[in-house]
């Protein structure tokens, strides 16, 4: 994908969700250095519109283009049984220790992934996400668990990404430090 | 990421699930002359069924752990998102589970044999024969997994679904391991149809299962 092009383009999407309909004629561009802000009641559609984006979910109408993505959502798909430094290892090894330092995680890489809190999971999912060096993040309820020093952690780290021509899509309801663009979804 | 994905489905098995099928192979082995009484002549004659019967439910029995633990944890989202197909997803399941559950199976057959009064050349049959039909059996476990992933029961599910499919594979692996002519090659071919099309069935369940 060359520079310019949007890094995604959803043209009237419509999600239904076991006979409901979540939202519909959507539509989002999103650039190199955006930032997303979605937004919406509990149940509005707002990770299903994420899981949309990654293509795991099909769209009821309308097309998504996009170019690789990363997710980051409740499950930390880390082997429970295996040293955190390895568990994140089998996901690539090219950006991981950039990523391990970014979130702190450092002193944690030979504790196994089952001992640990949801915070710190929470870290590694997120260290994960930047490891995959993808250019659009897309991250549900990322604050969850975190303490005040692995949300600048991770402020630090989205900023980093905007800054180097990435976008970040956040479903959270929290303020988020920086310029991001309000979606509202289950209006 | 297909090769780290085997090697890992292998570490986790012999970590402790594929263990479990050949301690369930070894006791039914050594329950049958039990039930059948010490006539080495009757149990001979019947032993390569009854190892057939208990290699296809020993393989059935880690079902609940191929697929579904990765479904929840979010891993098979995750190797979506690195752009591998479902199908390339459960080949290399398929692969590991029969890296754990062929070598181990073919032993614990070898060791039941003096139970079974089951030796020469019945025993290198029934061994030829196994060894052509556990791809399969790994195969379809794999496939019965994915179809049965998230949901409750699915374990006894699974069996109901695994075991009509498997009926073809138990006649000519059974007829191939009492020696009767041109049933492993007609055991080979229904081995290989089942292999080969358990990945398709496999990665289209994963896709259908995704929420």
């Amino acid at each position: 994908m060359s520079a310019g092009e949007p890094l995604l383009d959803a043209r009237g999407v419509a999600l239904i969700r076991g006979g409901r309909l979540l939202f519909d004629a959507l539509d989002m561009c999103i650039s190199p250095g955006d930032g997303i802000q979605l937004t919406g009641p509990n149940g509005s559609g707002k990770t299903s519109l994420l899981r949309l984006f990654a293509g795991l979910l099909q769209p009821s109408a309308g097309t998504v283009s996009s170019a690789s993505i990363a997710l980051a959502d409740e499950h930390s798909a880390l082997d429970r049984e295996l040293p955190l430094g390895r568990a994140l290892a089998f996901w690539g090894q090219d950006r991981l220790d950039v990523a391990i330092t970014a979130f702190g995680l450092e002193p944690l890489s030979e504790v196994p992934v089952r001992l640990l809190s949801a915070g710190q999971i929470k870290r590694a999912a997120l260290a994960r996400t930047m490891a995959t060096g993808t250019m659009l993040w897309l991250l549900d309820e990322p604050h969850n668990g975190l303490d005040r020093e692995a949300v600048k952690l991770l402020d630090a780290a989205i900023a980093a990404q905007r800054g180097a021509g990435g976008a970040v899509i956040v479903a959270t309801h929290l303020a988020l430090a920086g310029e991001w663009r309000r979606v509202e979804l289950g209006q | 990421m297909i090769g780290a994905l085997i090697r890992r489905d292998v570490r986790r098995g012999l970590a402790g699930p594929a263990w479990l099928p050949i301690a369930f192979f070894e006791v039914v082995a050594a329950l049958l002359p039990f039930a059948i009484g010490p006539d080495a002549r009757l149990l001979a004659a019947i032993a390569p069924g009854a190892l057939w019967i208990a290699a296809l439910t020993a393989a059935l029995l880690p079902v609940e752990r191929l697929i579904e633990p990765d479904r929840a944890d979010g891993i098979l989202d995750q190797l979506f998102l690195r752009g591998i197909a479902e199908e390339s997803v459960a080949a290399a399941k398929i692969a590991a589970h029969w890296l754990t559950l062929a070598p181990l199976l073919l032993l614990a057959a070898v060791i039941a044999s003096p139970l079974l009064a089951l030796a020469g050349a019945p025993l290198v049959r029934t061994e030829l024969a196994l060894a052509v039909g556990t791809p399969a059996l790994a195969a379809l476990a794999v496939a019965v997994a994915a179809l049965t992933a998230g949901l409750p029961r699915a374990g006894a599910l699974a069996g109901l679904l695994l075991l009509p499919l498997a009926v073809p594979l138990l006649i000519f692996g059974a007829a191939a391991s009492q020696g009767r002519s041109g049933a492993l090659l007609l055991e080979a071919a229904v081995s290989l149809l089942l292999t080969a099309g358990s990945p398709f069935v496999a990665g289209a369940a994963i896709r259908a299962s995704r929420t």
